[in-house]
């Protein structure tokens, strides 16, 4: 039965990246006259990367010269006086004010701001616009899709834990194919880096925190324009976790080390205390921007030479830029494992840090 | 950097920590804990079936190791009875010829001591027969000689004198 159900969720996705590969080459077919194919291209590329109010798989104009989207409108809610929660759809992608109640809602650059009822957006002299921003907690498309790999990874996971119980203990299905990796984790990960002792406290964190990253990133390498691991607001949470449990199970060792730092003459305590202290801080923000990074140079990189096979339009560039892509593509699979691994390596090596015993000094 | 702040959306970043909070939590009950118990409890379950074998391994070799101890001993034992038996032979044996050397003796000294009694008795008796023989002779001789009271006293001396048997 719940095969029968993961077939049919496969079959529709498979649909959908059909669907998605037709409507670009459409797109590209009916675009508007005079617009540049590298800037449409680049266009394309900085959308790509960004949050998105409504979850849109593709767009394309039709022949009447409308703009269809595909995909469904999410919840926006808003925090201005009030809850404000109503339909993404109401922005029409962006491209009317929405009116909520007397307000008057606009989506500029990909944010949303307060402005009058003809959606007047004032700018100030760098270009930012002056007008009021309420809190923005809407379901957006990266929401949705944590949401989702959430839900998915509770259902694998916790389906893989009944089957121990049900097959002497021994894991069933996809569990054998997952088990192998959770004790990876255990074993080359938690353990050396932690230790024995300590280890078990930490490996809700350290395998959730592997398995999310990794799927988020695979997803990322679908046609289907999800970018979660590339907002630095996602990477900000994670490290942010990573770096208060650091904090808060931290022996007193640790804080020694940091403070007071033994086996140095007393001005070098001195000298090395506010460095120590900033590297505790720098170590969860290198964490932040590395897996950021990564995963933006990537989907850029990626999507750049993808967009070569639409300037080129040779018969040697073409395919040149395809073969490209292609041994890219399967580098970013290899990245999205390694990104979620030294995430977790990173992680395990600090948490080991702060739990530490030093016998001697 | 600029342009990164400026992306940054605190919605995202709230929904993020909260679900990934949420989900750390959830997978914690249902799934890390369960999988890493059922694991280790598999590993300790491996562990102790492979002690037991060992532990099997090591009281067979202790009881085969029993085994020729003993095997050893009873063949010591063996010899050693064997050893007592040979001995035990031997000395009944000499025992036995001692025995027999001495009640071979004691016939022997039985056997001379009849012997020189009988002989004692023999000769007694010889010296009876002698006697009485000589009596006969004497009396056949006195009888012929007997005519003269004074000689015949006189040969009976005589004679008497001449038969000495030591």
């Amino acid at each position: 039965m719940y095969r029968h159900q993961l077939l049919k969720t496969f079959s529709l996705f498979l649909l959908f990246v059909t669907f998605s590969v037709t409507a670009q080459e459409h797109a590209e077919e009916h675009s508007p006259e005079g617009r540049d194919i590298k800037t449409e291209i680049k266009e394309y590329i900085s959308h790509h990367l960004l949050d998105s109010y409504d979850f849109s798989l593709f767009s394309y104009t039709n022949d009447a010269g409308e703009h269809i989207y595909v995909g469904a409108p999410l919840p926006v809610i808003l925090w201005d006086g009030g809850l404000q929660v109503f339909s993404s759809s109401k922005f029409h992608h962006g491209e009317t004010v929405a009116e909520v109640d007397g307000n008057y809602y606009k989506v500029f650059h990909n944010k949303i701001y307060k402005t009058d009822a003809e959606g007047t957006i004032t700018l100030d002299d760098h270009h930012h616009p002056t007008n009021t921003k309420p809190l923005d907690f809407s379901i957006t498309k990266n929401v949705a899709v944590i949401f989702l790999v959430g839900l998915f990874m509770f259902f694998m996971f916790s389906r893989m834990a009944k089957s121990y119980k049900t097959n002497n203990l021994m894991p069933k299905g996809m569990g054998r194919l997952l088990e192998p990796i959770i004790m990876y984790i255990r074993d080359d990960i938690a353990i050396p880096n932690i230790g024995e002792k300590k280890y078990k406290k930490y490996m809700s964190y350290l395998l959730t925190v592997f398995f999310f990253v990794w799927i988020i990133n695979l997803l990322g390498l679908t046609p289907l324009g999800v970018n979660v691991t590339n907002n630095i607001a996602v990477t900000l949470a994670l490290a942010l976790i990573t770096y208060l449990l650091t904090t808060f199970t931290a022996n007193k060792n640790y804080w020694k080390h940091i403070f007071w730092m033994p086996g140095v003459p007393v001005p070098m305590k001195f000298i090395l205390a506010p460095i120590e202290l900033l590297g505790t801080i720098i170590k969860p923000f290198s964490l932040m921007i590395r897996l950021y990074a990564n995963i933006t140079a990537g989907h850029i990189v990626l999507m750049s030479i993808i967009g070569l096979m639409f300037i080129f339009k040779s018969w040697i560039g073409s395919p040149l830029s395809f073969g490209l892509a292609f041994a890219l593509a399967l580098l970013e699979l290899l990245v999205a494992a390694l990104q979620a691994y030294i995430f977790t390596m990173l992680s395990a090596l600090y948490f080991g840090m702060a739990v530490e015993e030093h016998d001697d000094h | 950097m600029d342009k990164l702040i400026e992306q940054f959306s605190l919605g995202l970043f709230v929904w993020q920590l909260v679900l990934f909070i949420g989900l750390v939590l959830l997978l914690k009950k249902f799934a890390w804990g369960p999988i890493l118990n059922s694991v280790s409890e598999r590993e300790d379950g491996i562990k102790d079936a492979l002690d037991q074998a060992e532990n099997a391994r090591k009281e067979m070799q202790n009881l085969n190791a029993d085994n020729e101890r003993i095997l050893k001993e009873a063949r010591a034992e063996r010899d050693t009875l064997l050893k007592e038996a040979r001995e035990m032979k031997e000395t009944i044996i000499s025992e036995a010829k001692e025995e027999a050397q001495i009640q071979a003796n004691k016939v022997v000294e039985q056997a001379q001591a009849t012997i020189q009694s009988e002989k004692q008795a023999a000769i007694s008796d010889l010296k009876n027969q002698v006697a009485e023989l000589s009596i006969s002779i004497a009396e056949k001789v006195v009888r012929g000689e007997l005519s003269d009271q004074k000689k015949q006293t006189k040969l009976v001396e005589d004679l008497l004198k001449e038969v000495t048997i030591s």
